[in-house]
């Protein structure tokens, strides 16, 4: 009795942990986002708000937080409501097994890549409802894409993940952060090149990021799913991908650059400097590259992604049978 | 300065289509002031433009002038998620419908900018037996700030953007520019 109250204890402490940590990095990557756009493109970014525009984020925030929430005539109230919070609340059950250092994980999951992977996919069901419920063509045409776009992207992403799962025998993100190294050269990314590139072309697809940012496609579908979300619905959504990209830089963080670990001193610090040097690579992609178009998209998954990982995935599979 | 800038009225209800929006039940003079702050701080325009004006105000988000210095270069595609409507150019009376119904696509609170003299006024197109154009957006949508030129300058949307700003907050945040172009 006393063993499961610490636990959920220890639960409820974790969550209320991530929600903060999820908040304050909104405000840090909407900042970081803005930056860096402005950099690349020769700009100073936000520069008045604050020194160096540091109370940007939080203006927007308490703007978005202030704007007149709408309802679309003819729109589903319930599903159109429902469809923000299914986008972000889900998300906040993903960081749980992440190890962010040694003892620094919400809960040990053994099987903690399923339980990330498998509730990764309701974020999908969320995009499909606002797209859905919100009675647009442009919401619609942004629903459709963004679930052929994801279930397309999941599938090398499995392979790819399931590639390091055979290497290390185990689900849990802890062990497998424990059987690699401290320096460089013993990280998985080592051994499993080929399945780095594609989990982080791949977490691009599935966390529709540019170049893959077709579900919101502004030059095509107004804002895709979102276009109906004023205020704090739009606010969640946007949460909800920075959460996701966190997400997935973690994972990515975990499975191939050794996690906590790192040179000279293990600790979350290292996990925290990786996760982040993911997160400004996802940034600069954002503002380098163009989209692509809706077929090319597909292609690039169908013709080469999934093929790519598969071969990986059975040349890990004959090796690990071999040695 | 000073008394200048306390002689600007603060808006005291907001205003849609003419109509007067019901006061608040909790009105906390602090967080009012806090959150008209930053609501100027933080406005987004709509990715919008009719006319030549468009260009101008495309030259204001690149890098020479860059509005994004004052939290305003998130041009919303969608007009649910922004706050700041600029009618750059022409309003033609093919364009008058879609202009009024972005308008009011726009949650509250909103803000329109007039930019250019066509959007004021019809400018050059203002002559006796026109049949196209609006001859000033103002007689179909409220306008809360005008901005002249043909086209405006880039630093004139800027200064648009700040009287916007001051409208809002009753005080202006950036140094007044030099008159007659500096030294």
């Amino acid at each position: 009795m006393n063993g499961i109250a610490t636990e959920l204890i220890r639960i409820v402490v974790g969550l209320v942990a991530v929600a903060a940590f999820v908040g304050l990095n909104g405000l840090v990557l909407v900042y970081a986002e803005r930056k860096g756009a402005g950099h690349f493109q020769r700009r100073p970014g936000p520069f008045e708000v604050g020194p160096h525009g540091v109370i940007q984020p939080i203006a927007d925030a308490l703007k978005l937080i202030g704007k007149q929430l709408f309802t679309p005539e003819n729109a589903d109230p319930f599903l159109f409501w429902l469809a923000p919070l299914l986008s972000f609340f889900p998300v906040l059950l993903l960081f749980v097994p992440l190890p962010f250092g040694p003892v620094l994980t919400v809960w040990e999951v053994d099987l903690g890549l399923l339980l990330i992977l498998a509730f990764a996919g309701i974020n999908v069901l969320a995009l499909l409802l606002a797209g859905w419920a919100s009675n647009n063509k442009y919401g619609l045409l942004g629903a459709g894409r963004a679930v052929a776009q994801s279930v397309a992207y999941e599938i090398p992403l499995l392979l790819t993940v399931l590639a390091i799962a055979f290497q290390s025998g185990t689900l849990n993100l802890s062990t497998i952060v424990s059987q690699q190294g401290s320096w460089p050269w013993q990280w998985n990314i080592v051994t499993q090149p080929l399945a780095f590139i594609i989990y982080l072309i791949s977490a691009l697809g599935e966390t529709n990021r540019a170049p893959f940012d077709l579900p919101e496609a502004e030059s095509e579908l107004t804002a895709g799913f979102h276009t109906e979300y004023s205020g704090m619905g739009f606010g969640m959504f946007f949460l909800a991908e920075y959460a996701n990209m966190i997400v997935v830089s973690g994972v990515c963080t975990a499975l191939f650059l050794g996690g906590w670990k790192g040179p000279f001193v293990d600790g979350f610090w290292w996990y925290l400097v990786k996760v982040y040097a993911l997160l400004g690579a996802m940034i600069w992609f954002r503002w380098t590259y163009p989209r692509v178009r809706f077929d090319q998209l597909l292609n690039i998954n169908w013709k080469w992604l999934l093929p790519l990982a598969t071969l990986n995935l059975l040349g890990t599979a004959f090796l690990m049978k071999v040695f | 300065m000073a008394a200048q800038d306390s002689a600007v009225a603060k808006p005291e209800f907001l205003t849609a289509g003419g109509a007067r929006i019901d006061p608040p039940v909790i009105k906390v003079e602090a967080v009012q002031n806090i959150l008209d702050v930053c609501r100027a701080m933080s406005l987004w325009p709509m990715t919008f433009g009719l006319a030549c004006c468009a260009i101008e105000m495309m030259a204001v988000g690149m890098a020479r002038f860059d509005i994004s210095r004052f939290g305003a270069e998130v041009f919303r595609p969608s007009p649910r998620q922004s706050d700041l409507m600029i009618v750059a150019g022409t309003v033609t009376k093919k364009m008058a419908p879609a202009v009024v119904r972005l308008y009011e696509q726009m949650p509250a609170p909103k803000y329109v900018m007039a930019l250019g003299n066509c959007a004021i006024s019809g400018g050059p197109f203002r002559f006796k037996g026109q049949y196209g154009i609006v001859e000033g957006v103002d007689n179909l949508i409220p306008v809360d700030v005008y901005v002249p030129g043909c086209p405006p300058r880039p630093e004139g949307l800027l200064e648009g953007l700040f009287e916007i700003q001051k409208k809002m907050t009753g005080r202006r945040w950036w140094p007044n520019p030099v008159q007659g172009g500096g030294k």
